[in-house]
């Protein structure tokens, strides 16, 4: 596509990868079709190829964002389900990242938004704080209906409304290793994250179990903290960048100590954050080139697990419908690995029909835009009832949250099933199911 | 950039009344259906053809059937210019609009209506995309037949609009031969019906007409299409030759031979390398020119095709055979080919030409074509429905370098008038639009061109609708 910027211009860095960007769109339109927003609102300015082209004449015009551009680009999920659609290879994160740093830069929300936003990115990231803010969630749940009411505080009802009812099951404690060192397969890391362990700390308790199960050495390094994928995403890029080089920091040095063979993420909207440090810290001299190991060893846990060549179990009579967070298929092009996983360790496994199309969750999204969201989670429901699933399984904590909110059919991680199937216990939502059926 | 093709000026009796019409269009459609603010009309100042824009004056995007024909009535009443639009995936500019006019975006009506097996016919809203019929009635064991290379994202509406085909149209035939009945609003809002679920109509075939037309006889809303049962098996094969020439008249032997495989899909070597950098479909990467030749029907059935098929190649020298060994395979072999356009964009910018010719001429097009190209220093990259001798020249260019852009446009031109001196026509599939506008005297007489805008002008008397492209601006009645 033609585009118009000075030289002037180009010299910033920032605006010089936009254009390379923005040159490869040849505005064939595809993108359009697999765009959860456009699919629900039918508005090209609700599509990639109309939010490229706002992009476009805000940078090219050296123009502060304005409501309209906001509007159109705060509806954006960064599902990312446009990079795997689009042929030319338009980086379309990257763009919209800068177009978010750029809004974040030069537009004021109105009072409420500001307040709304700054409250997430000062609770969300930090897991004493949530775990606070999911206590006092619970007492401020009756005030949903009358918040709901108001538009301004519609996004406090959502926030209400996805709060666990009850507190989240604690995760028995991990088996240590019994393997001699020498015969180790590997030595990992695994982030600790913020949110999902304040949410569903079984999650990382059976990945651990699993993995030392496999004979993985496996370290918690202290001191990592968010990864920095929910202020990127409001655009608040200096506080990301400070997540990442704290993280870049902990590995490092967790490194030089004893080496690693990957870094093992079991959420996979962190993973596509994590894998884009490289890039994130490529203007910082002190940290590039860290960060782009860093980036090269992070591996989603069923990425990782996939290069195990872990046995082939026999056939269990379990259903499992298996959802693609869009971090996963989109963010990192993990498709098939998690349901050959599945599938070895004896599952039989669904695919939803538009299993391209997000949840509606999105990081802070299903906060920050209720009713998209919420059309976008029934739409998602509604696909993988069809499939009549004992249990769905997926790879991102948000999408858990999500569409548990939506539908009684349980909803695990995936390693939580593979655990079970390689000799851990049985994740305690299918129990919870077993139990309620009895 | 200098532009060689013309729009209509805008009528400044439309541009001065601007704001009342928005006033007045805000009470015909809900607040979310109409878009007015000067930032959020830029997107619609194009479509997927790049090299002219014009930003419109309002989009509306309607609903309901009734609310086109409210907004139809008004804008027939006050002469303002109205250009409809699917997806905005035209590659002649056909949904480009002008300063003076309102875009019609189909684009909220997207469901799917009713499935009716019994008489296998879908009736649908125009906005719904292409594919998304095909996957409705999928697990059915259906499909809708013509598949242009956009179907992902393109409509049914500007599918009719176009009269679009695609690569298995060689079997199933283009649009207009898997159309049966259409809504439509007239230009004053009268609400017509076309067709129905039956094969033929008594009187005037109107929808025949109405298939092609480029949103000047009116604003289709919904259409009913027929439904064609999938086949046993189907099964793409890739067959490699040295040269583009031997390519081409291996196509012709086959077709020639009575033989009629669903597809017959020709790339040359740029952009078999463009496909694969994107699909990853194994194409070969060493030979000059490569067939995709699909079969379909039961086991036996495929297999005695391809044995006739193959025999004609040998006797091209055909270089390489690979038959599909999977589902998976087959998939990415067609992603690949119905990607090729998106996927130049990872080299350059292109436009695409659409020029059909007969078969036996294909080899001798191809080289001129190379010619032309060549004279003018640009690249050139073949990638066409080889079987109804569609081409599709992609003329690579910079964007950015003005000189570059405006060669390229006299290059295709150049191209399309060698399709119409050869025998052929200068658009197969994506329309005239705006890109082939100019080139209409090549192809018709003045009588020819009067009688066609009879047509136009018998639904459209003050020619508002789509008004800038089809005709020739000098002429006109």
């Amino acid at each position: 596509m033609q585009t118009s910027f000075t030289p002037e211009q180009l010299l910033d860095p920032h605006v010089a990868e936009s254009e390379k960007i923005l040159r490869r769109c040849v505005h064939c339109g595809f993108c359009t079709a697999t765009c959860p927003t456009y699919v629900t609102l039918g508005d090209e300015l609700d599509s990639p190829r109309g939010r490229i082209y706002l992009i476009k004449d805000m940078l090219e015009n050296d123009r502060a964002a304005d409501e309209q551009v906001v509007t159109h680009i705060d509806r954006c999920l960064s599902c990312l389900s446009c990079v795997t659609t689009c042929p030319s290879g338009v980086d379309y994160m990257h763009l919209v990242d800068h177009a978010r740093i750029h809004i974040e830069n030069t537009y004021r929300r109105p009072l409420a938004d500001r307040l709304i936003r700054s409250l997430l990115a000062a609770v969300l990231p930090y897991p004493a704080r949530f775990r606070t803010a999911l206590s006092l969630a619970r007492l401020g749940r009756p005030f949903g209906p009358l918040l709901k009411r108001i538009k301004p505080l519609r996004p406090l009802a959502a926030m209400l409304e996805l709060a666990p009812r009850a507190a989240p099951p604690a995760g028995s404690a991990p088996a240590i290793s019994q393997m001699p060192q020498a015969q180790r397969p590997g030595r990992v890391a695994i982030l600790s994250g913020c949110a999902q362990p304040v949410l569903d700390p079984g999650i990382n308790a059976a990945t651990h179990r699993l993995l030392s199960r496999l004979g993985v050495e496996v370290v918690s390094p202290q001191g990592e903290g968010c990864c920095g994928a929910l202020v990127h995403h409001m655009g608040r890029e200096e506080q990301a960048l400070d997540f990442a080089r704290t993280n870049v920091d902990v590995w490092i040095s967790e490194i030089e100590k004893g080496g690693l063979d990957a870094i093992i993420i079991t959420t996979s909207g962190c993973g596509t954050t994590i894998k884009d440090y490289g890039h994130m810290l490529r203007l910082d001299p002190a940290y590039a080139e860290k960060a782009a190991t860093v980036s090269a060893l992070a591996k989603d846990i069923t990425e990782y697990l996939f290069t195990l060549d872990l046995a082939k179990l026999e056939p269990k009579k379990l259903t499992v419908t298996y959802h693609s967070a869009c971090s996963m298929q989109h963010g990192q092009k993990i498709v098939a690995a998690p349901k050959q996983l599945l599938k070895a360790a004896g599952f039989t496994v669904r695919d939803p029909a538009e299993g391209h199309l997000c949840c509606g969750s999105a990081g802070t999204y299903n906060i920050l835009q209720p009713e998209i969201s919420g059309q976008l989670k029934a739409r998602k429901v509604r696909n993988i009832e069809a499939t009549k699933p004992d249990v769905i399984a997926t790879g991102n904590i948000g999408c858990i949250t999500q569409i548990a909110s939506g539908t009684a059919i349980p909803i695990v991680h995936t390693v939580e099933l593979l655990d079970w199937a390689y000799g851990g216990p049985k994740p305690a939502k299918l129990a919870r199911k077993a139990k309620a059926l009895v | 950039m200098a532009e060689a093709i013309a729009f209509l000026p805008a009528r400044a009796s439309v541009l001065s009344q601007r704001d009342n019409i928005v006033t007045d269009l805000a009470r015909l459609v809900p607040a979310d259906c109409l878009i007015h603010e000067e930032r959020e009309l830029a997107p619609f100042e194009i479509d997927a053809f790049i090299s002219y824009r014009r930003v419109p004056l309002a989009v509306v995007l309607p609903r309901t059937t009734a609310q086109v024909a409210a907004v139809m009535k008004y804008c027939h009443r006050h002469a303002i210019p109205v250009v409809a639009r699917g997806a905005g995936t035209s590659l002649s500019g056909g949904a480009i609009p002008q300063e003076d006019a309102v875009v019609l975006g189909l684009s909220k009506m997207s469901r799917v209506l009713e499935v009716d097996y019994s008489n296998r016919t879908a009736t649908v809203q125009a906005g719904v995309t292409n594919l998304s019929i095909s996957e409705t009635v999928g697990i059915d064991g259906f499909f809708y037949a013509p598949d242009p290379s956009s179907q992902l994202a393109c409509t049914i509406g500007g599918n009719i609009g176009m009269n679009s085909g695609g690569a298995h149209c060689l079997k199933y035939g283009v649009t207009t031969n898997n159309l049966l009945g259409v809504r439509m609003v007239l230009v004053d809002g009268t609400v017509i019906e076309l067709g129905g679920k039956h094969l033929d109509a008594a009187g005037y075939d109107l929808l025949g007409l109405v298939c092609g037309s480029e949103g000047q006889l009116g604003i289709v809303t919904e259409a009913t299409v027929r439904l064609i049962a999938k086949p046993e098996g189907a099964r793409p094969v890739l067959f490699g030759f040295d040269s583009s020439e031997e390519a081409g008249a291996c196509v012709a032997d086959i077709i020639g031979s009575g033989i009629i495989p669903v597809a017959i899909e020709f790339m040359d070597k740029p952009a078999i390398e463009i496909c694969e950098a994107f699909a990853k479909a194994g194409y070969p990467l060493d030979v000059a020119a490569l067939l995709i030749v699909e079969v379909e029907g039961s086991e036996a059935e495929m297999d005695a095709t391809l044995k006739d098929i193959v025999e004609i190649a040998r006797r091209h020298q055909v270089k390489t055979v690979r038959e599909c060994q999977s589902a998976t395979e087959a998939a990415l072999i067609w992603k690949g080919r119905k990607s090729a356009f998106g996927a130049t964009g990872r080299i350059a910018d292109y436009i695409c030409m659409d020029g059909t010719v007969p078969l036996g001429k294909l080899s001798y097009v191809l080289e001129k074509t190379a010619e032309i190209v060549e004279r003018f220093g640009l690249r050139v990259a073949n990638v066409f429905h080889a079987g109804d001798g569609n081409m599709h020249p992609l003329i690579l260019f910079n964007a950015n370098d003005p000189e570059e852009a405006m060669k390229a446009e006299e290059a295709g031109n150049e191209i399309l008038k060698l399709c119409v001196d050869a025998g052929g026509c200068l658009t197969g599939e994506h329309g005239v639009g705006i890109e082939k506008r100019d080139l209409m005297r090549h192809q018709f007489t003045q009588p020819e061109l009067d009688q066609q805008m009879a047509i136009r002008s018998a639904f459209d008397e003050q020619w508002i609708l789509n008004p800038s492209k089809v005709f020739p601006l000098e002429g006109r009645r």
